[in-house]
Order: C-alpha cells, then sequence, then structure tokens
C-alpha cells in the first residue's frame, strides 16, 4: 500500500522489540469475540489511477457552475477566485500543520490568522473579529448564544428575511437548548414590523441584509430599538461581497456581525467547506466563541502571535466553556485572507460594483421577459422575482436548458405559498450572454 | 559541527544576539519587532536585513500593502443606477492590497515559518496527523464536486449525492450501524449532533424533563462536557481510575432514571482500549440510556473492531483524523455521525436517499416520511463535501485491507516508540500495550527543573513538532505520542533516539537545553500570559510621530 512505509520485515522487527509474536497482542483488550478476523466487507486497495477513474466518473455526472450561465446563489455565490489562492493553500506548511498549539513553529498559521482578524474587524466595522467559524449558519448559531451570556436573557427574534437554513439551524439550537426563538413571517418585501417584537425580555435580535431575499435593510433603527431595551443586535450576511459597497453592520449599530466567507477565496464546494465570520465589539471578547489569535512578544522580544483567551475555551473550560467549538475553518480563512489581500480595498470595491452592475443589469432586462416581476426595491447582487408558473417546476426546465437559473423558494420554504418565487443572482462571472440565455429560456419556458 | 548525541555543539546553539542591531530606522520600522526573530545558530553575524538566508522575516501584510494597489484586474463597470436603497458605504474600509506578485511572496514566507506533516514528524496525540495524499487534493478540486452549488437542482447533482451516499456506505460498513448524518463541521460539531439525536429520543419517550444527566469520564476530551452542558445536560464525572480504564462498577454506581447517556471515548485518551466497554454499553443500555463513542481515535480499530459490535449508539468520526482529510492549520474539519437503529430516525436533514435508482436530498424534518423524525438542522447546507471526496479517496486507496494494515501499523508504531522509551520515561499505567497513541507522564522529570512544556520545545529544537502536552488532564505532565501509521521504521529509530538523547540530558542536568528552548524556531518562546493579559487582537496603524513623542 502506496501510503504505508513498513515493510514485513520492519514489522516483524518491531513485534520482536516489543516482545510479541502477532500484531493482534496488542489489540489484546478488545474483546477476543469483537476483533475481527478478516477485512470488512468493502473493495480491496486500489492504485492512484484507478481512484481518479471512479471520482471523475462521478464527478461528470454533476453540472459544474463555470459549464453554464449560471445564476444560483441564497447563501453560496459563484465568484472567480485567483489562482494564486489555490497554489498557496496547498503550500504543505499551510495544508498539512495543525492548530497552532505550538506558536514558536507556526507562526505562518498565527500571522495569517492576526491578518484575517484584521482584514474581518475592518470589512465589517467592527473592532474585533475571531479566527474563524465553521460557517455562517454556525456562527449564527454561536452569535445567539453569545448575545444569552452577555445579557442573561434566552429569547431571540430572527427577522423573515434570515436565510431560512440559518433560522432552522438556530431553532434546533434553540429548541435543545430550551431556549425562546421568535421568528418573524418569510418577509419577501422587507417590511416586516420586527421592532415590535423587541421588548425587555429579548436577548438578541438576528436582521439579515442583504437578507435571504435580495432586500438591502437598514439596520439602524432596529440597533436603536434593541439596545432601548438591553438587547444586542445580530447582523448577518451570506454575501461577504457586498460589504464593499453596503454601509458596514458596526457602522449600523450591529453588536455582533455574523457572516458568510464563502465569497471570498473560497470555492462553492456543494456547501463545503466554508469559513463564517465573526466579529464583535471589544468589550464582550470573553464572551466570543472560537480560536483567537493575539500578538506577543517572544523571548528575544521579538514579535509574534499566538492563540489567546483560551480560558474561554472548552480544553480549559470544558462544561462551563463559551462554546464547544474546537476545530475551525483556518485553511479556507487563509483563502479568504489571500484573495482579500489580492483585491485590497481598490479591488474589493470595484468587485462589489461590477456585481451590483450585473445584478442591476439581469433585473432590468428580466423586467422586460413576460412573465417575470421583479420585486425588490433595492438588492445587491442578488433579487426575487416573481414567475407566471411555480418556480421549481421552470428551474428544472431551465436546468434542462443547461440555464442554472436560481434558487426556487419552495426550496427554501416549502408549504410557504411562495411557489412562484425565484432567488436570482448575478456576480461578475455573468456576461451579457449569460443573461440573454438565461431571458431567451425563461420566454420558451413561461 | 554536530556533537555525539547528534546535536550542534554548543556554545553558538544557545548563543542569539539582535541582529536588528545597526539596521536603519526605516528597515527596522518595516520589519517591525519581528526582525530579531530569527533566533538561530550564527547569530554572531547579524544581517542588515534581519534575514538569515532561508529564514526570511516577514511583516504584517498591513505593514507593506497600499490602498491603492491590488492584484486582480477588474474592469470597472459602466454609469448605472445603484438600487441600494441609499445603504451605500461612505466611509473607507481600511483593506491595504498586494500585487500578485507581492500577495505570493508575503505568504510563501509565512509558510516558511509552519511545520507541517510534510516537514516531519508530527506525533500529536489525539490528533491523527497522518499523510495527506495530493492524490485527495486533485479529486476535490474536480469540477463536478468543487464548482457545484449546494442549491443547484438535484436533477444537476446526482454524481455529487452518490458521492455522499457511497461515503455513508463504507462509514455505516466500518462501524457497523445504520444511519449515518453526514452534515456536521468537524468533531464538535458531530458531538454536538450524536448529542442532539439523544435528547430527541429520550423526548421522544417523553423522559425529557427527568434524564438530563450525562456520564462523562475525566479522561475525556473538553469538547465532551463542552457540547453536553451546550444543550442543557449536567455533566457528571467518572473519575479516573490508576489502570487507566473506565470500570462497570464506576459507572453502574452512578446511574440511573435521569442518566441520558455515557460520552465514552474508545479507545481511551490514556491511548488504551477499554477493555470493558461491553459491559459499559450493556449498563447504560439496561438502565434506559445511550452509549454515544468518542470516535477522535477510530483510527486505532478501523477494520478491527466495529464500534456498533461494541455497543455504541452514536459516534462522530474526524474525517481529518483517520481518513487523513488535511488539518490545513486548524481546520476544516468534518464530523459525521454514525448513528444506531435506535437514533437513525432522529438523524438530522439534509440527508440523501435513493429512490427509484435516483439520488434524493431530504431537506426539510417533514420530508423525511415512515418513522423518521429528524431533530432539526446543523447547517445551512450538506456538509463539508470537499472533505467527503477526500476521505472516500483515502478509503478506496486504501481498501479493506489496506485500513486494516493503517491501523495496525498505526498500533505498531505506538507500541514501538512505547518499547523504545519505557526505561527512561514513565508509564502511568504500567508497560502494557498501548492503542495508537502512547502516553507518557513527567515522573521520569522529577527533581530535574524540566517540564513537560520543557521537552517539547526541545524536541522542537531538534526538528520535531512536539506531542500534546497536559493531556489528558489525568496525568500529571501528560506527553501524549502518536505517531500514526505514516512513519518509517527508521523515522521512528530517530526519533526514539532524539527522545532517549533528550531524556539523559535531562537527568544529566543539562537544564539549559531545555528551559530556553526553542533556540533554533522561527521564534524563541512566547509570552502566553502577555498576550492575554493585554489582548492584541488585530493591527492598529502606528500613532502619528507627534503624538507618539506625547
Amino acid at each position: 500500500m502506496r501510503y504505508l512505509p513498513l515493510s514485513d520485515t520492519d514489522r516483524r522487527e518491531m513485534l520482536a522489540r516489543i516482545g510479541v509474536n502477532t500484531v493482534d497482542e496488542l489489540f489484546a483488550d478488545v474483546p477476543k469475540n469483537l476483533l475481527l478476523k478478516e477485512p470488512v466487507d468493502l473493495p480491496r486497495r486500489k492504485g492512484e489511477l484507478e481512484v481518479e477513474r471512479i471520482l471523475s466518473r462521478m464527478s461528470a455526472k454533476n453540472v459544474a457552475a463555470s459549464s453554464v450561465p449560471f445564476f444560483v446563489g441564497a447563501g453560496a455565490y459563484k465568484h472567480h477566485v485567483p489562482a494564486t489562492v489555490d497554489h498557496l493553500i496547498q503550500r504543505s506548511e499551510f495544508l498539512t500543520s495543525y492548530t497552532p498549539y505550538q506558536p514558536e513553529i507556526a507562526q505562518g498559521t498565527l500571522q495569517y490568522l492576526f491578518e484575517f482578524q484584521t482584514q474581518v474587524a475592518a470589512l465589517t466595522g467592527m473592532e474585533v473579529a475571531n479566527a474563524s467559524m465553521y460557517d455562517g449558519s454556525t456562527g449564527t448559531g454561536e452569535a445567539v448564544l453569545m448575545a444569552h451570556r452577555v445579557t442573561k436573557r434566552r429569547k431571540a427574534v430572527l427577522s423573515g428575511g434570515l436565510h431560512p437554513h440559518y433560522a432552522d439551524l438556530v431553532r434546533t439550537l434553540s429548541e435543545m437548548s430550551s431556549d425562546d426563538v421568535v421568528s418573524m413571517q418569510p418577509d419577501v418585501g422587507a417590511t416586516e414590523d420586527i421592532l415590535s417584537q423587541i421588548d425587555d425580555s429579548t436577548s438578541c435580535v438576528v436582521v439579515q441584509s442583504p437578507d435571504v431575499f435580495g432586500n438591502v435593510r437598514d439596520l439602524k433603527p432596529i440597533a436603536e430599538k434593541a439596545h432601548q431595551h438591553g438587547a444586542l443586535l445580530i447582523a448577518v450576511f451570506t454575501e461577504a461581497v457586498s460589504l464593499g459597497l453596503v454601509a458596514s453592520p458596526g457602522s449600523q449599530g450591529a453588536d455582533i456581525v455574523v457572516g458568510e466567507g464563502q465569497s471570498i477565496g473560497n470555492a462553492l464546494n456543494f456547501g463545503g467547506p466554508y469559513v463564517g465570520l465573526f466579529a464583535t465589539q471589544t468589550k464582550f471578547i470573553r464572551q466570543m466563541p472560537g480560536r483567537l489569535c493575539g500578538e506577543t512578544v517572544d523571548a528575544d522580544g521579538s514579535r509574534g502571535f499566538v492563540l489567546t483567551l483560551s480560558t474561554r475555551e472548552q480544553h480549559i473550560r470544558r462544561d462551563k466553556a463559551t462554546s464547544n467549538i474546537c476545530t475551525n475553518s483556518g485553511l479556507c480563512a487563509l483563502a479568504f485572507t489571500i484573495h482579500m489581500t489580492l483585491l485590497g480595498e481598490a479591488g474589493l470595491t470595484r468587485l462589489a460594483r461590477v456585481n451590483h452592475a450585473n445584478a442591476v443589469k439581469l433585473a432590468d432586462r428580466l423586467a422586460s421577459v413576460n412573465g417575470v416581476e421583479v420585486l425588490n426595491k433595492t438588492f445587491f447582487n442578488e433579487f426575487t422575482v416573481k414567475l407566471a408558473k411555480p418556480a421549481a417546476e421552470v428551474v428544472e426546465r431551465l436546468a434542462e436548458k443547461s440555464v442554472l437559473a436560481g434558487v426556487p423558494v419552495s426550496r427554501l420554504l416549502p408549504g410557504a405559498g411562495l411557489d412562484n418565487l425565484l432567488l436570482v443572482a448575478s456576480t461578475e462571472v455573468n456576461t451579457d450572454d449569460d443573461r440573454a440565455a438565461l431571458c431567451a429560456a425563461l420566454k420558451e419556458v413561461l | 559541527m554536530l556533537n555525539r548525541q547528534g546535536r550542534p555543539s554548543a556554545p553558538q546553539a544557545h548563543g542569539v544576539s539582535d541582529p536588528a542591531a545597526g539596521m536603519g530606522d526605516e528597515a527596522a520600522r518595516l520589519q517591525g519587532d519581528a526582525s530579531r526573530a530569527t533566533g538561530s545558530a550564527g547569530g554572531n553575524h547579524p544581517t542588515f536585513t534581519g534575514n538569515k538566508a532561508l529564514a526570511q522575516i516577514e511583516p504584517l501584510l498591513f505593514e507593506i500593502g497600499r490602498y491603492d494597489t491590488t492584484g486582480v484586474d477588474i474592469d470597472e463597470p459602466e454609469d448605472f443606477q445603484p438600487r441600494l436603497g441609499g445603504l451605500e458605504r461612505r466611509e473607507p474600509i481600511g483593506l491595504p492590497g498586494l500585487s500578485e506578485p507581492e500577495t505570493m511572496r508575503h505568504y510563501v514566507r509565512l509558510s516558511q515559518q509552519n511545520y507541517g506533516i510534510d516537514t516531519g514528524l508530527f506525533p500529536l496525540g489525539s490528533c491523527t496527523m497522518k499523510h495527506n495524499a495530493r492524490l485527495n487534493e486533485r479529486v476535490a478540486r474536480l469540477p463536478g464536486f468543487s464548482d457545484v452549488h449546494p442549491l443547484q437542482p438535484v436533477s444537476t447533482v446526482q454524481g455529487a449525492l452518490e458521492l455522499m451516499n457511497e461515503l455513508g456506505r463504507y462509514l455505516v460498513t466500518l462501524t457497523n450501524m445504520t444511519a449515518v448524518a453526514l452534515s456536521p463541521k468537524a468533531g464538535a460539531h458531530g458531538e454536538l449532533c450524536g448529542m442532539m439525536a439523544i435528547k430527541a429520543a429520550i423526548e421522544a419517550r417523553g423522559e425529557g424533563a427527568t434524564r438530563n444527566v450525562v456520564l462523562v469520564p475525566d479522561s475525556a476530551h473538553g469538547t465532551n462536557p463542552a457540547t453536553a452542558a451546550l444543550i442543557g445536560f449536567k455533566v457528571k464525572p467518572v473519575p479516573a481510575r490508576e489502570d487507566g480504564w473506565v470500570h462497570v462498577e464506576d459507572v453502574k454506581e452512578r446511574l440511573g432514571p435521569d442518566v441520558a447517556a455515557i460520552m465514552l471515548t474508545n479507545p481511551n485518551t490514556c491511548g488504551l482500549f477499554e477493555p470493558q466497554v461491553a459491559e459499559i454499553a450493556k449498563a447504560i443500555h439496561d438502565a434506559g440510556a445511550y452509549f454515544y463513542c468518542d470516535g477522535a481515535n477510530f483510527n486505532a480499530i478501523v477494520g478491527k473492531a466495529k464500534p456498533g459490535d461494541l455497543g455504541v449508539d452514536a459516534m462522530h468520526i474526524n474525517l481529518h483524523k483517520t481518513f487523513s482529510t488535511p488539518h490545513g492549520g486548524g481546520g476544516p474539519g468534518s464530523g459525521p455521525v454514525v448513528l444506531s437503529e435506535r437514533l437513525a430516525p432522529f438523524a438530522p436533514v439534509p440527508f440523501v436517499r435513493v429512490k427509484d435508482g435516483e439520488f434524493e436530498l431530504v431537506e426539510h424534518n417533514d420530508e423525511a416520511g415512515g418513522s423518521a423524525a429528524p431533530f432539526g438542522r446543523m447547517t445551512a447546507f450538506h456538509g463539508q463535501m470537499g472533505m467527503y471526496v477526500r476521505a472516500l479517496s483515502f478509503m478506496l486507496s486504501h481498501g479493506s485491507d489496506g485500513m486494516k494494515q493503517a491501523s495496525e501499523d498505526a498500533v505498531l508504531n505506538a507500541n514501538y516508540i512505547r518499547a523504545g522509551l519505557a526505561d527512561l520515561m514513565s508509564l502511568p499505567f504500567g508497560d502494557k500495550p498501548c492503542m495508537h497513541e502512547v502516553l507518557f507522564d513527567d515522573a521520569w522529570l522529577k527533581d530535574t527543573g524540566v517540564t513537560t512544556l520543557d521537552v517539547a520545545k526541545a524536541m522542537i529544537d531538534e526538528g520535531y513538532h512536539p506531542m500534546t502536552m497536559y493531556f489528558p488532564l489525568v496525568v500529571h505532565g501528560a506527553m501524549l505520542i502518536e505517531p500514526t501509521e505514516s512513519e518509517s521504521k527508521a523515522s521512528l529509530d530517530l526519533f526514539v533516539a532524539t527522545l532517549r538523547d533528550l531524556a539523559m540530558s535531562a537527568k544529566k542536568g543539562d537544564k539549559e537545553r531545555f528551559t530556553g528552548a526553542p533556540y533554533h524556531a522561527p521564534r524563541r518562546r512566547l509570552d502566553e500570559t502577555r498576550a492575554a493579559r493585554n489582548p492584541v487582537l488585530k493591527w492598529t496603524p502606528p500613532a502619528p510621530v507627534a503624538e507618539a513623542a506625547e
């Protein structure tokens, strides 16, 4: 087996050195009747070529985003990732290292985490960011738990513009922890009256912007009302590129900002791995979940970085920890940081303008197609359209024509009576030809 | 010049001067304090830059980047009417950029300050730092896996769902369990999933209000009690015995109608297989509770024993440990949970189902059908697809024969280290066979003035990543060594020789070799207390000169 360096001679010599005759003597504590005599019922080893063939065949059965006009979003976005990013994250020293528990030989990881934290804090307009969460959705769950710790209250109010999967996750977690959740109805037009739901028992209000229907929301009045009642505003985003163009959640009064960082540096990957961004204010850092990287000096006085404030964490605090999180999303955070470094402020803001411009162009073209109504007054790079037919059926028909048109709202919210609504996303990868193909295909189907 | 122990001769090894001395002010500012960080032999020959040939110093991005620089060419869009409702950003963000060549150099230099599996032996106990095959990286990047969206029509992702289904089949077969929840994003997330399934099952039985205690041995990973507490369970510890094992009578003593589950790691964190695991499982089940197994140490028994045969109800599997998906400096991981027949109905959404030869994705509780009662959702999408591909590639490559061999080699390697060091270092539970990791305590360091931490830092100087230190907590000054199956005999021989040399050196009183270590790493020992006392968690622009002078 190509990955196993020991030869049979080595094994014999090593057993002799240990003082046993067979390797099974080392498994003596496994109950005899439960120790397997034969390999389990799965295929035998395969060469590299054969494995690649098997997996290539599976891969070929899928329609890759780059191969068709592609408008699918709703929490994960198709962006161009520079070749440099994927090369650098495959450097052995990044790829095959562990959590930097030995900082003297992990300065590479620690320094990029420090850079990542600084970039995320700047992007969200917050004072401090952690070294990443699993993804935006789990980060949102952690943000709600953190708000409960900070406020010593247990009721979260979820906006109807919050991604339904994020809301499901928060409800699952809250049900398990016996916390209260008030879920607003799906709010297609950003018209909900969330302010009336905030009272003195509210721990946090969770509002997404741009929301799942694409609306850009003004967070300031919500922050104001939340703060009047001693509650926190958790601002969520699923499209990090939007922060290049839209006012930061921090500048609008958010107390915790949490979002999906996949858009910067990371591929679609059928849903994961992604990278959760998590930022807050300095006064809350001891209630923050996840790893934090901090600056210090070494014995010679040289600057260096270490994981810090670990007294919040499970390996020290056990059942009193702020979170059970251990592994985070290090390599995806690195991809985010490298892509962000390549973009810089100039590149990010331009990328955001191109996304917005492409979406505006698409919305205007779609509005002229019979049977299509664009519902959004505001949006960044994604919006909701109302079709003359059920969206799921239309999406399926368009897929047969090799156009991936978007996400039917009914897939996220079945039974909500929103069957004719379709979420359409447009990023820098979409061309005029893509837009023409989508409109033409819709005309045929509607 | 190497001495008889194979390490550089003193005094130059310990001598570190200040290579930044004499640097121009501008150069010193650009380099930050890091300019004195090369701490290495030859310190008597300071360089102008502070660099030492291949040991390059790299400032922070924020010290070298520029706000008007970008390494990505994008054209400005034509004029258009924004639809942001007046919520445009009005202040600068504060994100410097670098051109592509500068970016490449910055991160390559950072990478060179890291130790990875590809650098050398990485015996971090309970972390299973095994070889990361590059075939797995290649196949994970096939466009049909990496460039597909989680919410594309399922008709366009049949191959992706087939892969998830196949991975699930492998995991269920290897463990002899009934079902698998793939979506958890890492080990601790998998624990949460398993414990949520247990909580849901207990609530379905109508015992939610009364069964709220989870037994957790003192030797458990910190994630276990943290997970149980997170969803409202009370944690009751099971004390450690002198032999390193959990005893069935200790468990029985704590069992009652209030106990929901035990969270037991097997093989345990002391590197031992729990010989009474089947009896413990029976006692747990007889009391109406569930057996959660922490599968972090599954690498010892893949193809040798099936957790389902041991009575396990739920177990997470760290694909980033046992099935070699890269640790990536601390993630991403992936923590699928296999479930027994009793817990299978409660598996969370989404999951893959085969219907009429097509793969379906069940994304909502009420679509589950039959007796299924999913407890909810753990993450936005379908979990860590990128890790699934890599893990399946590992399993296909090894096959059932190769996985069994890998476990045997992992156990053999750990025992070989044990045999090589038992006379010089101290084994807290006697000199008996271990599983895939061997645990030493610090009794052998008594009266040397050297601590476990010092030994770890001295190992860094010898070119090794240290073992896991001070864990498990049940052993004083624990040193948990897990070599994995990826090491050759020659590699193990040198490692054992090195640790023997270190042990003799400590016992001889060469304290300085340890307490000042590391001497040769990119940094000397870092001050973690200072970092925690006054947290600096991001870069801030230096104060203007006039202000700083006040």
